[in-house]
């Protein structure tokens, strides 16, 4: 395959990416990865690298269109982004030790539980109705508009929550995702955070994420300017129409259609890392 | 969907305007310098045929800043490519770095304290520090 065909492909693939990361919040790293190892058979540090730039591009290309929405909240997101940047140079740290055999049936695992915790998501939380007091000290309790209306809604949960964004940039740093299922899992369910803000402000924090472990990345040489630029130009390109259509969309459908695609990819991730393929 | 009018210009609303604009100019800034390498790489490295399935990693030029910057300067369309993508990096940074004003402008002194920490640790993995 020459280098044009190539680069088709990884952009093609990187739009649909771009669009479904987008939409459900988690980034377009959890597609990204899957296909460039299993569909085109690149070695997963590549795709390591490319999917990391690519989950800088999709959070900070989707955050204007959410930011305008009013769905983001920057305080949730700066108090939790101390938790996920020292967990992502951790995490980067980490995978310059251990070997790909490991790393691809750890991102089976991520990606397996994203998708399980996903698919269970039957309803909408709607938010705590009284914040702890940690979290008013922090002033994470926040308002969002729902038909016209301003809807307040309270914080919980923070140091669990704190805790998992640990984990959430590890993952992060380890595997060159976004790990937005972590994050929103952390949000939604530890926090109690409305699904829309648990989201949208995760899909803020995954870029300051992804950077903080990026320049160790590019440092050891993962981040290639041939993979990375049809990966990093067809993410971008997904993930503008995919934050244009999230505010119309409802979260539920959306949520399982993505909890089967993650699922499958998942096992045939940790079947590949278990064989020794990748 | 309109704002309402009267969103003061120190609020949260307006600082999150604010670094919303700055990411994404930040974004198509890398975006306009990627796809011209891009398309540079494309013309002179099109008919090539890469292997990528064994990993040997990007040319050292390409690892630092210094490198890449030189590697731009000399107008090669690797380094340019890469030189968007130092930028896509940069930007989140920079969108911390002014949530480190508005925060300040607010006299939130904590959110200023827990912004500067971010801050640190993300500098000191981009400056290509290894431990």
């Amino acid at each position: 395959m020459s280098y044009s065909v190539l680069a088709l492909l990884l952009c093609a693939g990187s739009v649909v990416a771009g669009f479904l990361g987008a939409l459900t919040g988690l980034g377009g790293g959890v597609v990204i990865i899957p296909l460039m190892t299993l569909a085109l058979g690149i070695d997963i540090r590549y795709a390591i690298g490319a999917s990391l730039i690519s989950v800088i591009a999709t959070s900070s290309g989707a955050a204007a269109a959410y930011v305008r929405e009013g769905f983001t909240n920057i305080r949730i997101g700066m108090f939790l982004e101390v938790a996920t940047t020292l967990g992502a140079v951790a995490g980067a740290v980490v995978a310059g030790h251990v070997s790909t055999a490991v790393i691809a049936v750890v991102f089976g695992l991520v990606l397996f539980s994203s998708g399980l915790q996903t698919f269970r998501a039957t309803h909408d939380i709607a938010g705590a109705a009284v914040s702890s007091p940690a979290a008013v000290r922090l002033r994470l309790p926040g308002h969002y508009p729902d038909g016209g209306e301003r809807q307040e809604y309270g914080v919980t949960g923070v140091a669990p929550g704190f805790g998992l964004m640990v984990v959430a940039g590890g993952l992060s740093g380890l595997l060159g995702i976004g790990s937005g299922a972590v994050k929103v899992l952390a949000m939604d369910r530890l926090m109690r955070i409305p699904f829309k803000v648990s989201t949208t402000t995760s899909n803020f924090m995954i870029g300051v994420t992804a950077a903080a472990s990026a320049g160790i990345y590019v440092g050891r040489g993962y981040v290639v300017p041939e993979l990375a630029m049809p990966v990093m130009l067809g993410v971008l390109a997904g993930s503008l129409i995919g934050s244009r259509v999230l505010v119309v969309t409802h979260s539920r459908i959306l949520r399982r259609v993505f909890a089967w695609v993650i699922i499958l990819l998942s096992l045939e991730m940790m079947y590949n890392g278990l064989a020794g393929r990748i | 969907m309109t704002k309402p009018p009267d969103t003061p210009p120190g609020s949260d609303e307006a600082l999150e305007l604010l670094l919303g604009r700055l990411l994404q100019a930040g974004v198509l800034v890398a975006a306009a310098v990627v796809a011209i390498g891009g398309v540079y790489l494309l013309i002179v490295r099109g008919g090539e045929r890469p292997a990528y399935t064994s990993f040997s990693g990007a040319g050292a030029a390409l690892r630092s800043v210094g490198g890449i910057l030189a590697e731009a300067r000399a107008l090669k369309a690797d380094g340019i490519v890469q030189t968007g993508l130092l930028v896509l990096i940069a930007t989140p940074v920079l969108r911390v770095a002014f949530s480190l004003f508005g925060f300040a402008r607010q006299r939130d002194w904590l959110y200023v304290l827990l912004t500067l920490f971010v801050l640190t640790v993300l500098t000191a993995g981009l400056s290509g520090w290894q431990p």
